[in-house]
Formats: C-alpha cells, sequence, structure tokens
C-alpha cells in the first residue's frame, strides 16, 4: 500500500468530528455522547503519533466510537448481559467485510476488519480497540481461528 | 450534526491538560493585527502575520509531532506576554523557545538576534560579525526573513547598514509600530 501521510490532528478532528458525535447521539443518546465523543477523540490522540499511516482515518476513528460507546453501555449495566449489537452503527469499518464477519464478537470482528479489511497495524487496532497491541493481535488471531472453523465443512 | 462550541473546548482543553498535544496554535488580536501563535511542549514554535492555520500546521506537525491542536490554553501565557510587551509593560520575554530542526548557522544567528536589546537596533552586517561571518549579511537577511519567532526573536532590529528599515514580515509599517513603540525610532 502506498504510504499515506499523516494530516496534523487539527485537520483529522474537524474532518471526522461532527460524523463521530452523530454516531454516538445515535447510540448512547446526547447526554452521555458528549462524554464519549470526548473519549473517542483523546483515545485518537493518544495513539495518534504512534500512527503508520494517514490511510482509512474515518473507518478508524469510527472504530474507536464504536468501542467506546460499548464500554459505556458496558459500565451503565454491569450486570446484565450485552447484546451483540456492535456493527450497526460504525457501517465504514464493517460494512466491507460484513458477510465474512457476522457472528464474531465485536472486538474481534473490528480487529479481523481492521487488519485484513484496511491493512491498519495492530499498533492502531489496539489504539481502536482500547487495548494493548499484543491484545489487538490476539483478537484478530482468535477471530481468524473462529473464521476458518466455521467455515471448514 | 454540529459540535457545540462548549463540548469542542472541552475537549480541547482535557487533551492539553492530559498532556496528549504536541503543539497548540491559536490566533491571537494584537494592535498590529491579528497573529498566528503556536506553542509546543519545548516552548513557543512560532509567530506569524500569516493567521491562516493551513500555512502552518503541516510544517508545526513535521517538527513536533503531528498531535496539533488549536487550543487558546496552550498559548495562553504567550498571548499575555505579547499583550504585556505591545501594552508597553514588557521588555523581554520569559517564553521558551522551540527552535528545533533549524540549521546551526540560522540557530546561532537567532541567538545573537535575540540579545539585541529592548529599544535599540542593529544591522545586518554587525549581526553577521558577531556570529563570526562578516561577509555573510546576505544570508543574515535571509535567517530574518524566514524568522518563524518574530517579535519575540526581535528582526525588527535589525535595519540596512544606512538606517533604512528595508524589510519586515508583517510589512514595513509594522517594523516601524514596533521601533516606536520600543522608542527606537
Amino acid at each position: 500500500m502506498q504510504a499515506v501521510t499523516i494530516p496534523p490532528f487539527e485537520l483529522f478532528y474537524e474532518e471526522h468530528r461532527a460524523e463521530v458525535l452523530r454516531v454516538l447521539r445515535r447510540r448512547l443518546g446526547s447526554d452521555r455522547a458528549e462524554d464519549a465523543f470526548q473519549e473517542t477523540f483523546l483515545r485518537a490522540l493518544r495513539a495518534y503519533r504512534r500512527l503508520e499511516h494517514g490511510a482509512h482515518l474515518r473507518a478508524w476513528v469510527l472504530t474507536i466510537a464504536q468501542n467506546v460507546a460499548l464500554d459505556t453501555l458496558r459500565r451503565a449495566r454491569p450486570w446484565g448481559e450485552l447484546e451483540d449489537s456492535g456493527a450497526e452503527d460504525a457501517e465504514p469499518a464493517y460494512a466491507a467485510l460484513a458477510h465474512l464477519t457476522d457472528g464474531l464478537p465485536p472486538k474481534e470482528r473490528a480487529a479481523v476488519v481492521l487488519r485484513y479489511g484496511y491493512d491498519l497495524s495492530y499498533d492502531q487496532i489496539a489504539a481502536a480497540l482500547g487495548s494493548s497491541p499484543n491484545a489487538a493481535r490476539q483478537a484478530t488471531s482468535t477471530g481468524v481461528r473462529r473464521l476458518r472453523r466455521r467455515n471448514t465443512p | 450534526m454540529t459540535v457545540s462550541s462548549d463540548l469542542d473546548r472541552k475537549f480541547r482543553d482535557a487533551a492539553l491538560a492530559l498532556g496528549l498535544v504536541d503543539v497548540g496554535f491559536d490566533v491571537v488580536d494584537s494592535p498590529i493585527g491579528p497573529l498566528f501563535v503556536a506553542v509546543s511542549g519545548r516552548g513557543l514554535a512560532a509567530i506569524s502575520f500569516d493567521t491562516d492555520p493551513d500555512d502552518h500546521l503541516e510544517r508545526l506537525a513535521r517538527i513536533a509531532g503531528p498531535g496539533v491542536l488549536r487550543s487558546s490554553k496552550a498559548v495562553d501565557r504567550a498571548h499575555r506576554e505579547l499583550d504585556e510587551y505591545f501594552a508597553g509593560r514588557r521588555r523581554a520575554f520569559d517564553l521558551p523557545l522551540d527552535l528545533r530542526a533549524l540549521p546551526p548557522f540560522t540557530t546561532s544567528v537567532l541567538k545573537e538576534l535575540a540579545r539585541v536589546p529592548y529599544g535599540e537596533t542593529t544591522t545586518y552586517g554587525a549581526l553577521a560579525a558577531r556570529v563570526g561571518r562578516p561577509r555573510a549579511a546576505r544570508a543574515v537577511g535571509t535567517v530574518m526573513h524566514r524568522n518563524r519567532i518574530p517579535i519575540v526573536l526581535p528582526c525588527h532590529r535589525v535595519v540596512g547598514a544606512d538606517g533604512d528599515l528595508t524589510g519586515y514580515a508583517g510589512g514595513l509599517d509594522c517594523k516601524m509600530r514596533l521601533l516606536e513603540l520600543e522608542g527606537a525610532r
């Protein structure tokens, strides 16, 4: 893949903030969306200098938003089971490979799609998932193994 | 869906408070017109009469890292010192300067420039002599022209051998006003 320069964070933020807020509002409602918005862009900024290229930043930040939303919902219902509805809003990151990755747990699906759909590094995936690069690698390989098992007759 | 200015500010403040910003910038008002001001973790990185961020952000990112974010708080201290200077209450700036990624000649010229006292002028040739390159007046002129931190690094105090103002990034009017402010003209 040809290297795409990483834009200064300000430009990235200005380009994506409205869409991120829209996605989070739909998922969490207005009040909780504001905290999640901040958390999304703080996670993105924390990981920003480790990015290896500037490709697919939209998919990347929407995946971060998706995972912040999941964390928010989980915190709200610590004892309840969280239904797996993770995919519906994060179209850019998930849609392309949705037919292949349907049924994977949200983190594994995000990891597989970001790795093989968007060619992101484990550092970038880790930032999107709010985990370590090792955990991102783990989630990717577990997801791939699960898919192989499923697709093996 | 627009992001409210309140939410926007909260994010910018939090990013700065958490130490995640490589360079904070803003455009501030001054008696000589609006100024683009940028501050990195090392200090003041840019002042410019060209206030379009697009003309600066890529370069700042190359020098200090991609975490470039507009933040009035990041430039707060620089803004305050500039206000005091323009009000005639400050003769020297206390801000540390970020002079990363400059060639050695440029760095030594700027260090000498920083020692030209408030309210006095010097010439390109004299500055060249002080860095041990007496014939490099023209090269010193180029360094002045490219000065990333005008006003604080006082290139307005450098004039031609015959006393002509010669040139200034903010315009000759501006150079004259700064010298008048300092009582040098």
